[in-house]
């Protein structure tokens, strides 16, 4: 049945994929990316990964749909046409596609139980997660422990892009006031006339902050985690600044805050890793931190968990704050 | 009683797909905008709202039940919402609603 499902889920991705290399609608492109990305998330989830779909549903459906918005209010909604070299374009494209079709020749066959996957680190991690962490998801005992050093590099990677998007967009031009209050007056950018979708949006954006959190504080025993949490209490400030304009999500959400969510909770995380080497171990071992090695490494995963989530949801928010206001300047 | 539970979730589960499918029919068959939107909101309202009591009498009293309830309360919410939204800016964009069997036509503004 699952076999069937994937088969049925991963046509629908290539008939996605296809209609969006078609399209010359850039807005339509954006619509069907969103579909392509809750489509993958499905398949995560049907293949037993809810934390990978989580991530994939709350960032690809959801957060980069809104950046790819507002990067087309800048631009044009068309796609400009590129008509030369498209026979050297289509025969690199074609030679890298059999390429990778050739390499999964040798991949083991799905679900196959003696695969190199199920045979290498794996049991090892599912075997001891009780003994040294005891914490019932071993995704999140993974991730946050045992590659402690790959997260990090993640949200250094999240961090770096951030600081790159803000560099490119937020250029004032002019001196322009900061936080860009513009004349008073002026008609603020949201659904502010529209009484149903804001009174709508404002009912939801208490709940998904709750359900952040609950992803966040929960990852430990169920899907969840610093990166779904981000993205999740991220899209709530978005829903946010769409129904009551930009302005006011600023002023509970300034952009000094945003920053030093960015930079606290990478920071947070290399204090963590910094603070096992002061007690007396290396470098992201938890087991210092507390009064025993068990109770350290949840002390240890509780508090990267939340680095990475305020980086997430630092980096998520100022990219689209420097999009918004890129839009209005 | 196991049987009995079985049999309404299935009923309800069947009766969710086939809301579903009429929607997906109408969605590609309408002449126009609004009445596509017309057939789609089927989906989310009877097709989804089904489908989730199906589910629910399936898991019974449990915290799995509470979970889709929740879920069936926000979908009824937000599914609304997004349709006037939709209708909203549709009509913004210079659609005329047509109960005609006519396509759109754009007026400009």
């Amino acid at each position: 049945m699952t076999v069937v499902f994937g088969i049925f889920l991963l046509t629908l991705l290539v008939i996605t994929a296809a209609a969006i290399v078609r399209t010359q609608n850039l807005f339509v492109a954006v619509m069907l990316l969103g579909i392509f990305s809750l489509l993958i998330a499905v398949n995560f989830f049907i293949l037993d990964a809810a934390d990978v779909a989580l991530t994939e549903a709350a960032v690809g459906a959801g957060i980069s749909t809104v950046l790819f918005l507002g990067a087309l209010a800048l631009t044009s909604e068309r796609e400009r046409l590129g008509t030369r070299h498209r026979w050297l374009s289509l025969s690199v494209v074609a030679s890298a596609a059999l390429v990778v079709l050739y390499a999964t020749f040798d991949k083991p066959r799905f679900g196959d139980p003696s695969a190199p996957v199920h045979q290498h680190v794996a049991p090892w991690y599912l075997e001891n997660t009780p003994a040294y962490i005891d914490i019932p998801n071993v995704v999140t005992a993974v991730l946050g422990s045992f590659r402690g050093y790959d997260t990090l590099g993640e949200v250094f990677v999240v961090f770096t892009a951030g600081i790159g998007v803000l560099f490119l967009l937020s250029v004032r031009r002019g001196g322009a006031a900061p936080g860009g209050t513009g004349a008073p007056g002026t008609p603020g950018i949201g659904l502010r006339e529209h009484v149903i979708p804001r009174v709508v949006g404002r009912l939801l954006v208490p709940f998904i902050l709750l359900f952040g959190l609950y992803v966040q504080f929960h990852g430990e025993y169920g899907p969840g985690g610093g990166f779904q949490a981000g993205a999740l209490i991220a899209a709530g400030f978005i829903l946010y600044a769409l129904v009551e304009g930009e302005e006011r999500t600023l002023a509970a959400l300034p952009q000094s805050w945003l920053l030093a969510l960015m930079v606290g909770g990478a920071l947070l995380y290399g204090a963590v890793g910094l603070a096992g080497i002061v007690l007396g171990s290396t470098f992201l071992d938890y087991s210092v931190l507390g009064a025993n090695p068990v109770s350290g490494q949840q002390i240890g995963i509780i508090l990267i968990e939340a680095g990475v989530g305020m980086t997430v949801t630092g980096v998520l928010l100022a990219i689209f704050h420097a999009f918004a206001s890129r839009g209005r300047a | 009683m196991e049987l009995v539970l079985d049999l309404v979730s299935w009923v309800l589960l069947s009766a969710g797909g086939v809301f579903v499918l009429i929607g997906g029919i109408g969605a590609l068959r309408m002449p126009n905008l609004y009445t596509r939107m017309h057939a789609a909101s089927v989906t989310d309202t009877m097709g989804a709202g089904l489908v989730l009591l199906g589910v629910m009498v399936q898991a019974g009293l449990s915290l799995a039940t509470i979970k889709l309830a929740a879920i069936l309360l926000f979908l009824m919410i937000t599914s609304p919402t997004a349709s006037y939204a939709l209708a909203n800016a549709a009509l913004l964009a210079g659609i005329k609603p047509n109960a005609g069997h006519a396509a759109d036509e754009v007026t400009e503004p």
